[in-house]
């Protein structure tokens, strides 16, 4: 299935939770935080939310600034 | 231990009691290693990070959080790029879920020219943070009845601009600094706009509860030797305004005695 990933479109295995994409990615999942379809998706609950067609996810994590 | 003195309170954001009165700013350095270096030099106990998406092609290779040693600073994620309330809140939200602290600095720009804040928008967000149980600390402009209206919403403590965000200009109008530290009752902190280190000991002066900066220590030629001056800058300036200066006068008021002069030293 396809969602949209920090603005692109990518290709992700179907029944993918947020937390195995996490993972996949070669992320650190404690430096990163979700946001599905613009709300956030809270750490403890990364497992349970599992990706749908069409989602739009946020991958973000803290970076030098002001 | 700080000698007896020397001695003053800390400066409470939040949960947070803070010796430095000097925030400082991880963007713009030439390398982490750097960065941290100028951060402990610095003396801050507080530094400030940005909240942007993961770099999905590069190699995830060290990030800017294993520089910086959480045991040692509190960690202030800001809102910065953000240019209506929504999506600043949405970020602060974020950054609540990396770091697991309450504080977040909120900023709500207007354009991208200035950078200078949004009042609507930034009011409307710190309203709603605050409601969420942030400690909120707003980035705001030197305007005294939008910083307590700031503070009538329950935020932590206003962050008036000196000048211009990385314009170097420091504090422009020290008048409207001073009106607003005497309408709110909350921690009143210079951000944005210094240029150099005279500019935090003048903020520091004005008696002002802390100074928040970035570009001028991390754009210097020297960062580290900045970073120092900036430190001595803002307890020179903070121990200044504890002092009680004296007053401004016109005309001269000798330091030496004028009586006991030798024959013909005095005035003609």
């Amino acid at each position: 299935m396809k969602i949209q990933l920090n603005g692109e479109a990518r290709e992700i295995p179907a029944s993918c939770t947020v937390a195995s994409l996490v993972t996949e990615l070669g992320l650190r999942p404690e430096q990163v935080a979700v946001e599905l379809n613009r709300r956030l998706v809270r750490r403890d609950l990364r497992e349970k939310v599992e990706l749908q067609d069409g989602d739009e996810l946020e991958l973000v994590t803290l970076v030098g600034g002001g | 231990m700080t000698e007896e003195h020397l001695r003053d309170g800390s400066l409470v954001l939040g949960d947070a009691r803070l010796k430095s009165r000097l925030l400082v700013g991880t963007g713009k350095y030439a390398s982490f290693e750097e960065t941290r270096e100028a951060l402990e030099i610095s003396g801050t106990e507080c530094v400030t990070v940005a909240v942007r998406r993961v770099n999905l092609d590069a190699s995830q290779g060290p990030s800017l959080l294993d520089f910086v040693d959480r045991e040692r600073y509190h960690v202030l994620p800001n809102t910065a790029g953000c240019f209506d309330a929504a999506s600043a809140i949405r970020t602060a939200e974020l950054a609540r879920d990396v770091l697991d602290t309450r504080l977040v600095k909120l900023e709500v720009l207007g354009d991208e020219k200035t950078l200078l804040p949004d009042p609507v928008g930034t009011l409307e967000a710190a309203r709603e943070l605050v409601a969420q149980e942030f400690d909120v600390l707003v980035y705001c402009s030197d305007d005294p009845r939008m910083c307590v209206h700031l503070a009538e919403a329950g935020v932590t403590s206003v962050m008036p601009a000196g000048s211009p965000i990385g314009s170097g200009q420091g504090v422009l109008n020290p008048n409207a600094i001073r009106i607003i530290q005497e309408l709110v009752d909350i921690p009143v902190i210079v951000d944005a706009g210094v240029g150099t280190a005279s500019d935090v000991a003048a903020a520091m002066e004005l008696g002002v509860d802390g100074v928040l900066l970035n570009t001028a220590i991390a754009s210097a030629r020297e960062p580290l030797r900045m970073a120092e001056a900036m430190k001595l800058a803002c307890a020179a300036g903070r121990h200044a305004y504890l002092s009680g200066r004296i007053p401004r006068k016109l005309y001269a008021n000798a330091s030496s005695p004028l009586e006991g002069t030798i024959d013909g030293a005095g005035p003609n």
